[in-house]
């Protein structure tokens, strides 16, 4: 038998797809075959590394190397150099940010330091498409313990592990499952949320991409302890790969005995089916899903009876979200004490946020809760692009709030997000700088929400119409100072009348906004100005007579030919004419075209 | 426009309900695979669908009109999908959108003349990192500016 002396792993996550990581595998697997070494260095596709700004990467086992931004082109260097001759391709290596100096262990980088991965400790590290790589790293073991013991001493472990569900509402995931464990049935489901709506989010994503198994083995365990012998997926069918890997995943379990019946010879029987979504953010919300499993439209309904008590099929029904059940097979392994000493006072282990937005180093991270703010942003995501100012970070998706400089020393938890006018939510985090309008963000999330509003009740269906109407009017210059007041009159009725989740939070982003940027919106209203330069109807070009040479091409580029001027006397632009296309300023040779 | 469905489209949408069970619980997936082979869901195979199921047609129009994964209009034979996520949105896709717009001369939800493209919005493709984000069929462009469209349509010319 050859032993395998080197691993090269290349991260498959979507991120890094899309940047032709496929095609590095094929080119870093032909250039070892070529250079004969096919048998002794193996080429892994693993999930998401997280460090998306910098994808595609690779990570060389067992020396640590890490490269970033690697293209097909590159395999032959790596091989010839790093595989064959043990020399690093310097090149291809992080270069920090501050020293200048190449990085070569991803330990050593920021980005990495303050991160703790629970939920994500397997992605970036195996093969999430070959069990064996979970099982070798403690897979499964979980399971088998579970199954040796008492269901109600599982659903202690997880109780006194302060775990909450990773969803978005923090809900305490073992008294969920203690409830759904007590109503007797014949039969009872545990699902799998896996529905991620949130725009600009893909947590939930990357770990099913990187670590199919792990849900998997959660679920079972979950399924032990309640007495339900089927789980179902809930999964978006914008996620391709995600449901691909998640089916060789399932396939996997059959074959090795941990799915299907008589699991590990305890005379427990499960198995999980997938189910897909078709594209409707409230499905997220729990009895929408179940609605929307059922082969319905995804409409939610009053609560109770919880699905604990009649959810899918009218069966008691456990929901919880990819990353909740993540954490649950290390809880089993390492102790609910281990878990409960990672935090803050109620909020206990781990967060996953996707990093996005105007920040250096975009990508998934895992940190403990009651990290602040600031570290996140400009620690991990070393800071804002292009040495801008930080304005404001988004959390909690269209129902979450904007926070800003004062909120940077905030520990992320749910009671402190909360407690500062926004909320966790399942994992989004949008990073702003100043060339961002606050008004405009909001009218972007309203947008979505009416969009995405089942309307099944008028206080989301009408009210986020009406109130998405206002905030066109006011980046339009057109609003008035009333236009402030119904708007958060308004939001405050939706929040308190509208039926489910998704209508009451609907509102968060224009109250947070109005709330610390108000300035913004008076601007928008009173100046008639927007303070970002974002809001078109509210630039205005001008023609900076010092630096205009009058070359005449904007004049001629002007489709409504409100520019005038002679040749060689600096132009000026007619307001009354300039439908503020922008066609002049991208012309302009000299700069002499100003937004203001 | 009235569409005629052949004996043979008939049959094949017959065999997925089977595939199913026939069974109005699995109507989602029976959506997804019917779409997946006429790449469409128009009111003819909506009824198809209700019949064999043994359901309204009205229960099946309003799953398809809830979704918005499912379409009643043919798509181009190039789906374009602007990504508008909040993260490519904060980065510039408006500023794409626009241009996309103008050269193909189609609003968001429509379909050239020629057939060719079809211009859609979707939320969150996951590639954050590489905001903003254009689909064409399968192939997915990155860090794109509105400069940039021109070029990346010439492609599919």
């Amino acid at each position: 038998m050859v032993q395998i002396k080197m691993h090269l792993l290349v991260c498959g996550g979507t991120g890094c797809r899309a940047s032709e990581s496929a095609v590095l595998v094929e080119q870093l697997n032909h250039q070892l075959k070529l250079n004969g070494l096919a048998d002794e260095v193996k080429v892994i596709t693993t999930g998401c590394f997280g460090f998306c700004e910098k994808g595609p990467i690779v990570k060389v086992i067992p020396d640590n190397t890490f490269y970033t931004n690697v293209t097909p082109e590159d395999a032959e260097e790596i091989v010839k150099e790093h595989v064959l001759k043990g020399r690093k391709v310097n090149r291809l290596l992080y270069e920090d940010p501050e020293t200048q100096e190449h990085v070569s262990d991803s330990k050593h980088m920021e980005f990495y330091q303050k991160q703790v991965r629970i939920a994500l400790r397997n992605c970036g590290f195996i093969d999430p498409e070959n069990i064996d790589e979970y099982i070798v790293r403690d897979g499964y073991a979980a399971l088998g313990q579970v199954l040796a013991s008492d269901p109600k001493e599982t659903i202690d472990i997880i109780k006194k592990s302060g775990l909450r569900g990773r969803g978005g509402a923090g809900f305490p995931t073992g008294l969920k499952w203690e409830i759904a464990a007590g109503n007797k049935a014949d039969q009872k489901y545990v699902v799998c949320n896996a529905d991620e709506g949130d725009p600009g989010a893909f947590m939930d994503r990357s770990i099913l991409e990187g670590d199919p198994n792990s849900i998997i083995e959660a679920m079972a365990i979950c399924g032990y302890c309640i007495g339900a012998t089927k789980g179902l997926i809930y999964i978006r069918a914008e996620y391709p790969l995600a449901i691909h890997r998640l089916e060789i995943a399932i396939k996997q379990a059959r074959e090795y005995g941990l799915l299907g019946k008589d699991i590990l010879g305890s005379g427990f029987d499960f198995d999980i089916e997938l189910r897909l979504g078709a594209g409707a953010f409230v499905c997220g919300e729990e009895t929408a899903l179940i609605h929307s499993m059922e082969g319905f439209r995804g409409e939610p309904t009053i609560k109770p009876p919880f699905p604990a008590q009649s959810g899918y099929l009218g069966k008691p029904t456990n929901v919880n979200n990819v990353e909740t059940f993540a954490n649950v097979p290390p809880i089993i392994l390492k102790g609910w004490e281990w878990f409960n000493s990672i935090g803050s006072e109620k909020s206990k282990g781990t967060k996953v946020f996707a990093l996005a937005g105007k920040i250096n180093n975009v990508g998934l991270i895992e940190v403990p809760m009651g990290t602040t703010l600031r570290d996140v942003i400009f620690e991990i995501g070393g800071g804002i692009k292009d040495g801008k100012r930080f304005k404001a970070v988004q959390t909690g998706g269209p129902s979450g709030g904007c926070l800003t400089e004062q909120h940077l020393d905030t520990p992320i938890d749910f009671e402190h997000l909360a407690a500062a006018g926004s909320m966790m939510g399942s994992g989004g985090m949008i990073v702003m700088d100043e060339d961002d309008c606050m008004v405009s963000v909001a009218k972007f999330y309203l947008d979505f929400i009416v969009e995405e509003s089942c309307g099944k009740c008028a206080p989301c269906r009408i009210g986020s119409k009406r109130m998405h109407e206002i905030l066109e009017k006011i980046c339009q210059g057109k609003g008035t100072m009333e236009d402030l007041d119904y708007l958060e009159n308004l939001g405050k009725v939706i929040k308190d009348t509208a039926l489910c989740g998704l209508g009451q939070t609907a509102p968060n982003p224009v109250l947070s906004t109005l709330l610390y940027f108000r300035d913004e919106y008076v601007a928008h209203v009173i100046d008639k100005k927007c303070p970002a330069g974002q809001c078109k109807a509210l630039k205005s070009y001008t023609i900076d007579p010092e630096k205009c040479i009058g070359c005449t091409l904007c004049a001629r580029t002007c489709p409504t030919n409100a520019i005038i001027g002679d040749k060689k006397v600096p132009h000026v632009i007619d307001q009354s004419k300039c439908i503020k296309c922008g066609a002049c300023y991208d012309k302009c040779k000299f700069g002499a075209i100003q937004i203001r | 426009m009235k569409i005629e469905l052949h004996d043979s489209h008939i049959r094949q949408i017959k065999e997925i309900c089977d595939s199913f069970d026939n069974n109005p619980g699995e109507l989602i997936n029976v959506l997804h695979k019917t779409q997946n082979v006429f790449g469409y869901l128009p009111e003819e195979i909506q009824r198809v669908i209700a019949r064999n199921l043994g359901i309204p047609v009205t229960r099946v129009y309003g799953v398809v009109s809830f979704y918005s994964f499912f379409t009643m209009k043919p798509k181009g034979k190039y789906a374009v999908s602007l990504c508008m996520g909040t993260a490519c949105y904060v980065r510039g896709a408006e500023d794409v959108l626009d241009e996309l717009k103008k050269e193909l001369g189609i609003e968001v939800g429509g379909v050239t003349e020629d057939g060719k493209f079809s211009l859609d919005c979707l939320r969150c493709v996951g590639a954050c990192g590489l905001a903003p984000v254009l689909m064409i069929g399968e192939k997915v462009y990155g860090r794109l500016t509105p400069s940039m469209v021109k070029g990346v349509l010439a492609e599919y010319e």
